[in-house]
């Protein structure tokens, strides 16, 4: 069977496509999470590191790190689409993009949160000038630069266009701004986040992590058509299919 | 192409400086604003030879950005800026001469006077002469980036608090190498040439990338 992908480059033909992913998504994002959940916080022994361990604290990891590895993601993601919307002139990628933003605005908001949370019993500190948590404050930033200069145009080819030439310019500045911040000598500023070490944690926790990790990230593609069918529907409403759509509804409403 | 470049630079020039007020706003705003710290914060010298870099930086920050919305807000409501975009001229040199004419105006007149800020901070000698360096190297790339957010809020209900909004976030960088290449001047020991090799850096691709962001801005804010 071919598949023709330019079909569902039209938002009426994408609408019901959409409709059809939310509850499939939905229920994969829910089932893995709980079972992430289940795992991380009853199969996983009850601290986290060597010499000078977590305690049971530590278990917020199975929010803050997908949180905070989907904030970076969906960035990508957003500025994709917005280069694909203002490459191809495609509609439906900038309705994409728009979908996708406020989850990641979200998932961005999480990271910090659940963050400062754990910085306080392990740091001290709920807030540290630390390279990492300033990038994401910038990237937190940046979202809600998109999101604010879309809504402030009424024109919505006008706001799709310039929102995705924001997105861009920010994914460009993104790396410049991680590594700025990242001071140039590293013996002048501690950095407090300590890096990645997947490959010596304990099997079981990482496990739950990316099990998490997998149902966020389901749950990204739920929330984000969701949002898209909404964003379609308002986008298309002087269209016939919608009229058509709406119409029975509307009449069932009235009685 | 060299001749409509020097044309629009010394138009915008020519019109800043028979409405003088505007350009001694932005520099007056830059003095004001580094003037109060010291009254918020207290007159030791200790802490304000401290403060002063990062103070400095970020009130030139804001006043390039307060002065950003001028620069196309006025050739947009006049229709100039339609005009140039249907001239037969490449955009981007167009808007880079738009920006350079720009920092004249807002930009070196607060390298000027940073001599004169540097004093009232207690900076040692080098630490001026290292300030004034920074910011001439670093005031360029704030008025090319923010050329980039004044062309997509062009023409916008409460433009202004957006341009902020999108702007200051991507000027984080400058700022930090900046009033980094200050604070480490006045240390015997450290070295603040990377700094500005640094921001030399940031202005260069600034200078490639940022004309042509902001003329796709413009097309898409004049569609």
């Amino acid at each position: 069977m071919q598949l023709n992908w330019f079909r569902f480059a039209a938002p009426a033909n994408f609408y019901p496509l959409a409709g059809r992913l939310v509850p499939i998504f939905g229920v994969i994002a829910a089932v893995t999470v709980l079972i992430g959940l289940y795992w991380g916080f009853f199969e996983t022994p009850d601290r986290l590191g060597g010499t000078n361990p977590q305690k049971e604290y530590y278990r917020i990891i199975f929010i803050h790190v997908p949180a905070a590895w989907l904030s970076m993601w969906l960035y990508v993601v957003l500025a994709g689409w917005c280069a694909i919307g203002l490459v191809f002139n495609t509609r439906l990628s900038y309705m994409m993009a728009n979908a996708v933003a406020p989850t990641g605005a979200l998932f961005t908001f999480l990271a910090l949160w659940t963050g400062a949370l754990w910085g306080r019993p392990s740091w001290g500190t709920y807030w540290d000038w630390d390279p990492r948590l300033t990038s994401e404050l910038i990237l937190f930033f940046l979202y809600i630069g998109y999101l604010a200069l879309h809504s402030a145009i009424d024109d919505a080819r006008r706001a799709d266009k310039a929102a995705a030439l924001l997105a861009l310019v920010g994914l460009v500045c993104v790396p410049v701004i991680y590594w700025s911040i990242n001071c140039p000598d590293p013996n002048q500023c501690a950095a407090l986040h300590q890096r990645s070490s997947l490959t010596q944690m304990e099997p079981n926790i990482l496990s739950a992590m990316l099990t998490m990790t997998f149902g966020l990230w389901m749950y990204s593609f739920a929330s984000a058509f969701a949002r898209l069918r909404g964003i379609i529907l308002e986008r298309e409403a002087e269209s016939t299919w919608v009229q058509e759509l709406v119409a029975p509804a509307s009449r069932e409403a009235i009685r | 192409m060299g001749r409509s470049f020097l044309a629009l630079l010394r138009r915008d020039i020519t019109l800043a400086l028979r409405r003088r007020t505007d350009v001694l706003t932005t520099l007056f705003f830059f003095v004001i604003v580094v003037s109060l710290f010291p009254l918020g914060v207290g007159s030791e010298r200790e802490v304000l030879r401290l403060l002063g870099p990062g103070v400095v930086w970020v009130a030139a920050l804001l006043a390039s950005m307060l002065a950003l919305e001028r620069l196309f807000a006025a050739d947009y409501e006049d229709g100039t800026l339609e005009q140039l975009l249907l001239a037969g001229q490449p955009l981007a040199l167009l808007v880079l001469a738009k920006v350079l004419a720009h920092w004249l105006l807002t930009g070196l007149p607060v390298v000027l006077i940073a001599p004169l800020i540097g004093m009232q901070y207690y900076l040692p000698q080098t630490a001026i002469l290292m300030m004034m360096l920074a910011l001439l190297v670093g005031t360029p790339v704030l008025s090319l980036i923010g050329a980039i957010g004044a062309a997509l809020t062009l023409g916008l209900r409460g433009g202004g608090i957006l341009l902020s909004l999108l702007v200051l976030p991507l000027y984080v960088p400058v700022l930090i190498y900046g009033s980094g290449a200050v604070s480490v001047s006045t240390i015997a020991a450290a070295e603040s040439q990377p700094y500005l090799f640094l921001l030399g850096a940031f202005l260069v691709l600034a200078l490639v990338f940022a004309p042509l962001a902001s003329a796709a801005a413009l097309r898409i804010s004049l569609e």
